[in-house]
């Protein structure tokens, strides 16, 4: 399983002509309950891959909206060995889509590279971003994590170059993350023209399909990058629609599942409706 | 070679992965990389080029007022039994503070640079008033983060950053102090790639500001290395320093470590007490992780959250520390002792009532751990303390916590 989970999954897309849909969520948002029940029903909604955040209290990286999550989380006492808990239950109702963790490096740093890279596969998760991890500090956490199969997923960003996109993709697997805006989460949106260049750049280095993600809000914007990438991530649209339910009481995790799977059918039938 | 073993100099640090052993660094979004490599070049270029430290120190010493005194706190020196007591005056600095050396210097390298806007964070505002003001200075637009909590502690200093055309942007997440003033500032920069420079106002941060902000604040042991070998004939037997991100400490500490007979002591805000939840002392009381930039000893829980600090200082409340703080703490070269806020206050009145001098309350953190070191150092001894800034932003502050009415 592991990083396997990830290749199969866009070998079969690659078979299908179609872009993946990466919902991203954050465990134990709105509570650890809720958070399960979205992400056991993201893929019925069209989730191909799932991102799921873990908490930190310093998200130096996400804009308004994904630290909220954050801080709802932590408020209900969400801790890693709960998000870990989170993915053994998903892994209950779901073997074969991929789930990647995302974060930031201090709460991995407090478990431990090796227990942490120990216990999130044999929860069944499959990869890890890390937002302040480079790669010139990878190396520890690479090590723990190719012991255990498990990708590290790089972030490749508009001011990433061709010299430095060499050590972006080094002892990477899985699929490479293009950060379609210098900027944090969820606040500009990304230019699809522009997607383009950089996706054939980053996957020509690499060899890895490339995931685009940072600046998707809409159905439309989703299926233009769709079209020429190989995977589109959204997040904080989704977490936008938890949080517009949490204040009018109605079912959070309908309203999220049915914005998902808004944005699963815009990427899905991209490039089989190519304007 | 275990990581915390002795170097033989302890000024060939960082190593060029901007590491002092294990701690430091480079730990930031991809999106910044590229910014901290070209700031790390454009940094090495400068410190080497002898018309950038010309102009550095035209500037420290027309417009800063540099050298500042080395003062015999001759009063202090009775009160405490002996030792003799010296005061590395940068409270008379230009704007107040120690702040203002490195702001000087990352301002010129700025425009070296040829970035047109500034960001900073700060926390008591002192270094947002020292941005604020080379920034007025050079003509370039300069935004300061600030925690809201901070903003409505100390606004006197976010009048004077007004005044001096700067815009403060009040920061809500978090506890809404320093800590969360940086994750902002950082978001800022993230945004903002192109045109602009995060000018940081401690030794902290990723790999080159630690490094960085040490050198522009190492103008202060060298000054007092030099002074007091002329007052005394001799090096002193300890310098004593106040630490939340470290630059003052830092800055005077570093000039020292190789001279093996100089005791050195950084003191940390223990707040309400070690004991309680309430207090700043990374050192002391934390552990090491990754926040901000750099591997260093954090505030944090049992899973990895960062714990918000708590000082009456609001230039102390702060949950990390410089990296090469932490690093000294480890090899046992610095000592680092904590001082709570009521030890704070009384130091503070001390030195008003004694030296006529009205410190500011992160040194009085140091001013209070003088009957400690002088001690240690004997009655012949001779202390060297870094009075890193005066206290006339505090008195609201002090006021309120003595019960007094201004």
């Amino acid at each position: 399983m592991t990083k396997d989970r990830i290749d199969r999954r866009f070998a079969a897309l690659a078979g299908e002509d179609r872009a993946a849909f990466v919902a991203y969520i954050m465990a134990g948002d709105p509570d650890a309950a809720t958070a399960l029940e979205i992400m056991r029903g993201l893929p019925a909604a069209g989730a191909d891959i799932i991102e799921l955040g873990f908490p930190f209290s310093d998200p130096m990286a996400e804009g308004p909206t994904i630290q909220r999550a954050s801080q709802r989380a932590l408020a209900g006492k969400m801790t890693t060995k709960g998000v870990l808990a989170t993915v053994r239950a998903f892994r209950e109702t779901d073997q074969d889509t991929p789930v990647i963790l995302m974060g930031y490096l201090n709460p991995l740093v407090n478990y431990g590279f090796e227990a942490f890279a120990g216990d999130a596969a044999e929860a069944g998760a499959d990869g890890l971003i890390v937002v302040d991890c480079p790669p010139e500090e990878a190396d520890p956490l690479v090590d723990a994590l190719d012991a255990a199969n498990l990708s590290l997923i790089r972030l490749a960003t508009p001011t990433t170059d061709d010299a430095r996109l060499g050590v972006v993709v080094r002892r990477t697997s899985g699929f490479v993350y293009y950060v379609s805006v210098a900027g944090v989460t969820g606040v500009l949106e990304a230019d699809a023209d522009a997607v383009a260049p950089a996706v054939a750049r980053v996957r020509a280095a690499s060899g890895l399909p490339v995931a685009v993600g940072f600046g998707i809000k809409t159905p439309e914007r989703a299926a233009a990058v769709a079209r020429v990438a190989d995977a589109a991530v959204v997040g904080s649209a989704l977490i936008d629609e938890l949080e517009s339910h949490l204040s009018s009481n109605k079912n959070v995790t309908s309203a999220v599942l049915s914005k998902a799977e808004e944005l699963a059918n815009a990427v899905r039938f991209a490039r089989s409706q190519k304007a | 070679m275990s990581l915390t073993a002795k170097p033989n100099d302890y000024t060939a640090y960082p190593d060029s992965a901007g590491r002092f052993g294990e701690f430091g660094g480079r730990y930031v979004a991809e999106t910044l990389m590229p910014l901290v490599l070209e700031l790390d070049r454009a940094y090495a270029q400068a410190k080497t080029d002898p018309a950038f430290q010309a102009e550095l120190k035209g500037y420290l010493t027309h417009y800063v007022g540099r050298p500042s005194p080395l003062y015999f706190a001759e009063r202090l020196t009775k009160h405490f039994g002996g030792a003799k007591i010296y005061f590395k005056r940068e409270e008379l600095n230009h704007t107040g503070a120690h702040k203002i050396n490195n702001c000087m210097g990352q301002i010129l390298l700025a425009r070296r640079m040829g970035k047109t806007r500034i960001i900073a964070e700060t926390g008591a505002g002192q270094h947002g008033v020292a941005s604020a003001t080379v920034c007025a200075r050079f003509d370039l637009p300069c935004v300061v983060y600030m925690g809201a909590t901070d903003v409505a502690r100390q606004k006197p200093n976010v009048f004077r950053m007004n005044l001096l055309g700067a815009e403060v942007r009040p920061v809500t997440s978090g506890a809404a102090t320093l800590k969360d003033a940086m994750n902002e500032a950082m978001r800022d920069w993230v945004t903002n790639v192109a045109d602009t420079y995060y000018l940081i106002g401690t030794a902290a941060g990723p790999h080159p500001y630690p490094a960085m902000v040490r050198d522009f604040q190492a103008v202060i042991g060298a000054e007092t290395r030099e002074q007091i070998l002329e007052m005394e004939g001799r090096l002193p037997d300890a310098v004593v320093a106040c630490v939340g991100g470290g630059s003052n400490a830092i800055g005077m500490f570093h000039p020292f470590l190789n001279d093996e007979g100089v005791r050195i002591y950084g003191v940390e805000a223990s707040g309400h007490g070690l004991e309680t939840d309430k207090h700043a002392a990374s050192l002391t009381g934390g552990r090491p992780g990754v926040l901000h930039g750099n591997r260093t000893y954090l505030l944090q829980d049992g899973d990895g959250q960062i714990i918000d600090a708590h000082s009456i200082s609001a230039g102390l409340d702060y949950p990390g520390i410089g990296p090469e703080h932490s690093w000294l703490h480890d090899v046992g070269r610095a000592h680092y002792l904590t001082c709570t806020d009521k030890e704070a206050l009384e130091a503070f009145q001390l030195c008003a009532e004694l030296e006529g001098i009205i410190p500011a309350l992160e040194s009085a953190h140091a001013l209070a751990k003088l009957g400690e070191v002088a001690r240690d150092v004997g009655k012949d001894g001779v202390i060297a303390l870094c009075l890193s800034g005066r206290g006339d932003k505090d008195i609201f502050t002090v006021a309120d916590a003595l019960g007094r009415q201004i």
